[in-house]
């Protein structure tokens, strides 16, 4: 047995004497480090999730106001809309050279908290979520007939409210804000209107998984909806065409034929004088959102690292607290001839070794921790983050755990540096 | 050629009062290779502190401890304990087992710092002391007997060539102290390795061919002072 095997040995005997007091000391590393690299990895893989996830339009038109809740709103299905644009705006952009797609919105129902969209059978025969790829239906399920009362469901909204192809079902009015489907916005009046579920969707991963698809035609016509596309009252008869000049839209969603066509709808869209606003190109909005929100990260950061303090300062007090009562021991080491440096080695490999430990540890909390927040926002946004994805901080964690271990036990490893044996063994005879 | 010459060594303390107190002077002793010595002293008249420099354990003030030619006083701490770790082994009064470790791993631990801890050897060590059913016990499951043998097995584990002990038999009643002296000196016979060993017991003083009276060997104890 060489002296790194006999230090291994002094380790291995000091971690199994405290047993409890190592045991809560890995606890606390593991949730440290679990946190750290749960906090990173949720910020990085949210961001990723939200400004670069499958959104499959260039830009969304919506009314004047916010950028920001028009997007939330549109694709991410969250928040109320800003407003209404008349249906003429819809018309004219779809009708521009650049455009390749537009689709309109029309957001105000929910069923069971679920947000239904109104908008026209395009969105399965042309839209392609990720390029190349548009819904799929589950089964035999198909598109809405524009001109029905039917219903399209996305996977999620399938698995929550339970519809099924050829289910029935009334909207209420109001949406469902922030994601919560427990609490929907508006009177929770149910509706009249019976909609027959034709087809749900194959989960796409995407907030889209959580909507319900009717035609956008059945939106201007729902029982109490009244519409101001002329800034004059008007609400739909049954069997009566609707002229266009009363339609309104919530938004439209724009895909380019180059997505640097987005300037030049700006321009136009400015031309229109204070109607509308253009969000483009709809991953930099998200991206500023989470500028703005960029403190809340920051004060989660600083948590996580407060949470990494007091677990060091805990390695360093559990084995601190241990070194009266093994001055002894070090004693006889130092006598049977280990240096100085092979006690005060054992002591910081000790503390690192509850470090490691800890960092293993934290690979389960990381998970659970990422599991739940994962679900979390899935539930709550449709956005699906990946538990397993790489992260930096999975590595970088553990090694600034190691070197918290390793500084943490400096400090009792002096004090078993200092060990008199001479008077030690004295004192212990 | 000694394998231990000490000459002139002197080793004061401090009290807290600041008085300086003269508790070691030696003028000359020797130690042959393979040789077995005990040393007759009272409690309190500086052989543990003898003991100690020679072990390297303390430093001297004054003075020359040499083994095997080399000076030992003059080592600084790191290489005393090689020294200790290479050359020595030490049996305590108390015997001093580590009570977190199995027997055998206290046997182990013996001789890892020198050269290398020898697992088997340290096995053999025990098994000759008739402890082979108690290798994986602690400390305080064994009687003071096999802790004494534990003790005795650590001190050789590492081959040393020079044991030292002091009052290795104190905590022993006579029968079981004869028994571990005869161990402690048959175990350093078939190893070469020469013992000094301090007591005030005059059955095991008496087992020893070459005694020494440590109130002789001791010029401090006469009272001479700094």
């Amino acid at each position: 047995m060489n002296s790194l095997r006999a230090l291994l040995l002094i380790v291995r005997r000091s971690l199994r004497e405290h047993a409890l007091s190592t045991t809560v000391t890995v606890v606390s590393a593991a949730l440290a480090s679990g946190l750290v690299m749960a906090v990173f990895a949720v910020a990085a893989q949210s961001r990723a999730a939200f400004a670069g996830g499958p959104v499959g339009f260039d830009a969304v038109l919506g009314a004047r106001g916010s950028a920001t809740q028009l997007v939330l709103n549109t694709v991410f299905h969250l928040e109320t809309s800003p407003g209404n644009i008349p249906w003429s705006l819809y018309k004219e952009v779809s009708e521009d050279r650049t455009v390749e797609l537009a689709i309109p919105y029309a957001v105000g129902d929910n069923y069971r908290g679920l947000r239904i969209v109104g908008t026209t059978p395009e969105i399965f025969t042309k839209f392609e979520y990720v390029e190349g790829r548009k819904f799929e239906f589950v089964g035999y399920g198909e598109p809405f007939d524009g001109d029905l009362r039917q219903a399209v469901v996305g996977s999620e909204a399938a698995r929550i409210s339970g519809l099924k192809r050829g289910d029935v079902f009334q909207p209420s009015h109001g949406v469902p804000v922030s994601g919560n489907a427990q609490n929907p916005d508006g009177n929770g009046v149910q509706h009249d209107e019976r909609y027959v579920v034709t087809g749900v969707l194959k989960p796409t991963n995407s907030p889209s998984d959580r909507v319900i698809w009717i035609p956008i035609e059945g939106i201007f016509r729902m029982g109490g909806h009244v519409l101001r596309g002329t800034g004059e009252n008007f609400e739909a008869q049954a069997g009566a065409v609707i002229p266009d000049e009363h339609k309104e839209v919530s938004a439209v969603m724009l895909k380019f034929k180059s997505p640097i066509h987005g300037r030049r709808m700006e321009d136009l869209i400015n031309r229109q004088g204070k109607v509308a606003t253009l969000a483009w190109p709809i991953a930099n909005v998200v991206a500023q959102l989470f500028e703005r929100l960029g403190w809340v990260n920051r004060i989660l950061e600083l948590v996580a690292y407060l949470v990494v303090l007091v677990a060091g300062g805990g390695l360093l007090s559990s084995i601190y607290n241990t070194m009266n009562e093994r001055r002894r021991e070090f004693a006889i080491l130092r006598a049977l001839g280990a240096r100085r440096r092979t006690v005060f080695s054992a002591i910081v490999l000790e503390a690192m070794t509850i470090s490691v430990l800890g960092s293993f540890l934290g690979y389960l909390v990381y998970g659970v921790i990422m599991g739940v927040a994962a679900a979390i926002i899935r539930e709550r946004t449709g956005v699906v983050l990946d538990t397993f994805e790489w992260h930096p901080a999975l590595y970088q964690t553990p090694l600034a755990m190691l070197a918290v271990g390793a500084i943490a036990g400096i400090f009792p490893a002096r004090k078993a540096y200092a060990t008199d044996v001479a008077s030690t063994l004295s004192r212990n005879l | 050629m000694d394998l231990l010459h000490v000459e002139n060594l002197i080793k004061d303390y401090v009290s807290p009062d600041g008085e300086v107190q003269r508790v070691l002077e030696i003028a000359n002793f020797n130690l042959a290779a393979g040789e077995q010595v005990a040393i007759r002293g009272s409690s309190g008249s500086g052989k543990t502190t003898f003991l100690h420099i020679v072990a390297g354990i303390l430093a001297a003030d004054r003075g020359s401890v040499r083994f095997d030619g080399e000076e030992i006083v003059a080592l600084n701490e790191s290489q005393r304990d090689q020294y200790r770790a290479r050359e020595l082994g030490y049996v305590f009064q108390s015997f001093h087992l580590l009570g977190a470790y199995s027997a055998l791993e206290n046997v182990i631990l013996g001789g890892a710092f020198g050269s290398g801890g020898d697992p088997a050897f340290a096995e053999e060590l025990l098994v000759t002391l008739g402890l082979e059913h108690r290798l994986k016990h602690r400390p305080h499951q064994l009687s003071i007997g096999q802790q004494q043998r534990v003790a005795l097995a650590r001190a050789l584990a590492g081959r040393p060539r020079m044991v030292l002990a002091d009052e290795p038999t104190g905590n022993l009643d006579p029968t079981a102290a004869v028994e571990a002296l005869e161990l402690l000196r048959g175990l350093c016979r078939n190893q070469g390795a020469a013992l000094l060993l301090v007591s005030h017991d005059p059955a095991v003083l008496g087992a020893f061919d070459r005694q020494e009276d440590f109130a002789v060997l001791n010029q401090a104890a006469k009272g001479v002072t700094p």
